[in-house]
């Protein structure tokens, strides 16, 4: 191409590309190999409910306030729908825990109240009181990103556990093991 | 057995690029006496064996033939024929062969007609882009056969996703993988260039047409796309920064630039490094987009075709190819010399300042699509928007932009500030009232003020370089340089109005209601369900009227879909020169009211018809450099012909 070949010389940065590139394939690379994980974690784990006062959503069921989180008791916070499938999977292990003495509390989200009472008929009713969240205040409040949660909170008020998706059978012995953890 | 025969020509087409491949190393090492010989027919070949592969798979959806496992799970014998045949490449395995082919048919086309560089060059070319479709030939035999049979054969097939059963997203992903894949062409030639140690004017002057094609369906395929995910998603958006829209516009940035820097190299012999460097991006990008969409890395809506082990097989191609190819750019390109040298003041300066803009917003978007990626490596999860990308990108494109107004104004080598600045008034002075106009009608939209102060401040810069011309006389590649750059200026001027101006109205009516949504007043007359070949749907007519004018009927239709069963809004729109009206049907409430969705977008099309002109401003480009290339060719043979005769 050209007659006068200049020495070459050693361009440290001509390096650079490649180097880019082979940080791009170890984070791909380790996007790969590592499980995919979809749950969005809530980050008010640790942090204390926010206030809120939802309406009953079912007869013969109060509400649901922060108030009712300070009676020094660890308690189950479900939030649950009857339009969820999942939610009616997991009525029995709810069911279980109730049976075994845990109080659980319901968040019924963007609920229709004919249905609701429909799905409790159908499913059962675990639950001390029941809230109506029709627009997902309270959930995106907590920062749950979906239908079923269940979270755990300790007698203060304070969120110490965040279950994302439905429970599962094996699931309950670690949920009753984190309800002893919140009374300490 | 068309099934069958179709593999056996992927198997040939991939046995003749290993050929192809072979033939170029060892006629490059001094090994292959005559060997030289059989590159070019064996990449025509083997272009053509891919097509026959993909005629094959066509074939195969046209019929309908269930007893192959993709067209039982992509197709449905009551689509309508378009649909059918789209099918082929509306998923994984065929749109990898559509790829290949491309690949193949590329590579044929530059063996029949590239004679400008010279052979050892143009072997090593050819041998480069045998050994990625080598890749992907693998790919396709031993990760996903397109030709699978299935068995038992089912009565019926899966049908295609709906969202993809419109004429739009038809012809979409061949045009925009026509561009992707011909960016192939870019990369062997940097490639070939490298190792021959050919990189100049000449390898410029070849390359350029390539790109220059490649780039044209690029633009036209991600012009398509967004209107399609405009349209028919029903959203009203235009660009979601999604990553496999990210994954279509970073090849379309290197490419441009590439574009660019390859018109310095070819006319004044400087960025010689540089151009190489970009013709290796450009094709690399296609690469990374197909990865980052195919492998699942990242979460999208259009994953419509995503399985992690195919990731972890097309990310070895990615290492073995972009990796590849960085080494021996880092390796030769100290061995390639500066070129001209050029003053600040010039057209190269110009050049370079977009190419760096370019790259820098390449950068950016890459960066912003793989962050959740580096977050989630240290625990954290986030996505990145809109607020994100609209106002890092703005800060490379909005500097590009001004410079795109005034850097073909200046002339090669050197110029001066003062010869310049009187031609600049026209558009200065258009810039200040759009803005002060911008700032009254939209107060406080700081991006949207921006571009609409911008929009007619460059398109009147775009036409100045014709200034004092015999247009007549004007050459092909400058009307296309300044049709595109009016097309830029087009499409910022509707992106800037859509988001400024844009009114929206989210409603429930009776039938018999009457809505205003800006200018329009919208009455629901009837919604009447109705039944299409693979769907059935409720339409709604709309009466739209325009100020009290005379109504225009709109029919929206919430479709159903029954193979497979999902349903999807079908928007309707009415166009005018000033801006679109868009509807959508939602559902019907409990009290038998509609839900209704309006928007009032003035001056919207412009975005993609901007994006037509700039791919037609690169028609033009191309049409001209072809033709003056075959002229030169013409007078050389003939001369060569003299020659030979009075030598005799």
């Amino acid at each position: 191409m050209s007659d006068v070949t200049p020495p070459a010389k050693r361009r440290w940065s001509l390096w650079l590309p490649l180097l880019l590139f082979g940080l791009f394939v170890a984070l791909v690379a380790w996007g790969l190999i590592v499980p995919k994980d979809n749950n969005v974690p809530s980050r008010l784990v640790g942090h204390p409910l926010p206030q809120f006062a939802l309406p009953a959503g079912a007869e013969g069921k109060p509400g649901l306030a922060r108030a009712d989180f300070a009676g020094g008791k660890p308690r189950l916070l479900n939030i649950f729908a009857s339009w969820c499938i999942p939610c009616a999977a997991e009525a029995p292990q709810l069911a279980q825990l109730a049976a075994a003495g845990v109080e659980i509390d319901g968040v019924a989200v963007r609920d229709r109240k004919d249905d609701l009472a429909a799905f409790l008929a159908r499913n059962g009713n675990p639950y001390a009181r029941i809230g109506t969240d029709d627009l997902s205040t309270l959930q995106l409040a907590i920062g749950s990103s979906g239908v079923p949660e269940t979270y755990v909170i300790d007698g203060k008020g304070t969120i110490r556990y965040q279950h994302i998706g439905d429970i599962r059978p094996d699931d309950v012995p670690m949920i009753l093991k984190k309800l002893e953890e919140a009374s300490l | 057995m068309i099934a069958e025969f179709g593999l056996a020509a992927l198997w040939f087409a991939a046995a003749l690029a290993f050929l192809q491949l072979l033939a170029g190393a060892l006629a490059l090492t001094g090994r292959g006496e005559g060997l030289g010989a059989v590159i070019r027919p064996v990449a025509v070949v083997q272009g053509v064996l891919a097509l026959v592969a993909f005629g094959a798979l066509l074939t195969l959806f046209a019929e309908t033939d269930l007893s192959v496992k993709l067209v039982a799970e992509n197709s449905h014998s009551a689509k309508p024929m378009l649909y059918k045949i789209a099918g082929a490449w509306g998923n994984h395995e065929g749109s990898m062969l559509l790829w290949v082919t491309v690949m193949g048919l590329a590579g044929g086309f530059v063996a029949l007609v590239e004679k400008r560089l010279p052979e050892p060059t143009m072997q090593a070319t050819l041998a480069g882009q045998a050994f990625v479709s080598l890749g992907f030939y693998a790919f396709l035999l031993f990760a996903s056969n397109p030709f699978d049979r299935l068995s038992p054969v089912p009565a019926e097939g899966n049908g295609l996703n709906p969202l993809l059963q419109d004429p739009g997203l038809a012809f979409h992903p061949p045009t925009l993988y026509l561009g992707y894949v011909g960016l192939s062409i870019a990369f062997s030639f940097a490639i070939g260039a490298l190792v021959t140690r050919e990189v100049g004017p000449a390898f410029a002057r070849a390359m350029r047409p390539w790109v220059l094609g490649a780039w044209i369906f690029l633009t036209l395929g991600i012009t398509a796309g967004s209107y399609w995910a405009y349209y028919e998603l029903g959203w009203g958006g235009w660009w979601f920064w999604d990553p496999v829209e990210n994954a279509s516009l970073m090849p379309w940035l290197a490419a441009t630039a590439l574009l660019h820097s390859a018109g310095v190299l070819a006319a004044r012999n400087a960025l010689r490094a540089w151009t190489v460097m970009l013709g290796v991006v450009a094709f690399s990008m296609s690469m990374v987009g197909t990865f980052l969409v195919r492998s699942g890395i990242l979460t999208s809506v259009h994953a419509f075709a995503v399985d992690p082990k195919r990731g972890t097989f097309i990310l070895a191609l990615l290492a073995i190819y972009i990796g590849g190819a960085l080494t021996l750019f880092a390796i030769r390109a100290a061995t390639v010399t500066e070129g001209e040298r050029f003053a600040v003041t010039s057209r190269e300066s110009a050049l370079v300042f977009n190419n760096v803009m370019l790259t820098g917003s390449l950068g950016i978007i890459l960066m912003g699509t793989l962050y959740p990626l580096v977050t989630e490596a240290f625990g954290e999860k986030v996505s990145v928007g809109p607020p994100y990308f609209n106002p890092v990108t703005a800060i490379f494109v909005v500097p590009m932009l001004i410079v795109l107004a005034i850097g073909p104004l200046l002339r090669w080598r050197r110029d001066n500030v003062k010869r310049i600045a009187p031609m600049l008034a026209i558009p200065a002075v258009l810039a200040v009232l759009a803005l002060g106009a911008a700032i009254v009608l939209a107060p406080g939209r700081v991006l949207p003020i921006i571009g609409l102060a911008l929009a007619p401040a460059i398109a009147a810069a775009s036409v100045l370089p014709l200034r004092g011309r015999k247009l007549r006389q004007v050459k092909l590649p400058l009307w296309g340089m300044v049709l595109a750059h009016l097309g830029v200026a087009m499409a910022l001027f509707g992106m800037a109005s859509d988001s400024a101006f844009t009114t929206e109205k989210l409603v429930a009516v009776r039938v018999g209601d009457v809505t205003p949504v800006g200018p329009w007043s919208i009455r629901v007359a009837a919604v009447e369900p109705i039944a299409g070949p693979n769907w059935t749907a409720l339409e709604a007519e709309m009466q739209a009227s325009y100020e009290g004018s005379a109504p225009v009927v709109l029919r929206p239709q919430a479709r159903t879909f029954w193979a497979p069963p999902q349903n999807t809004a079908e928007s309707a729109l009415h166009t005018r020169w000033n801006g679109q009206l868009y509807t959508v049907l939602g559902d019907q409430a409990a009290d038998g009211r509609w839900q209704l969705r309006l928007w009032w977008k003035p001056f919207v099309p412009m975005i993609w018809l901007g994006g037509v002109l700039i791919a037609l401003g690169g028609l033009l480009a191309l049409l001209g450099r072809v033709a003056s290339d075959v002229r030169r060719l013409v007078v050389r043979d003939r001369i060569a012909f003299r020659r030979e005769r009075q030598g005799r």
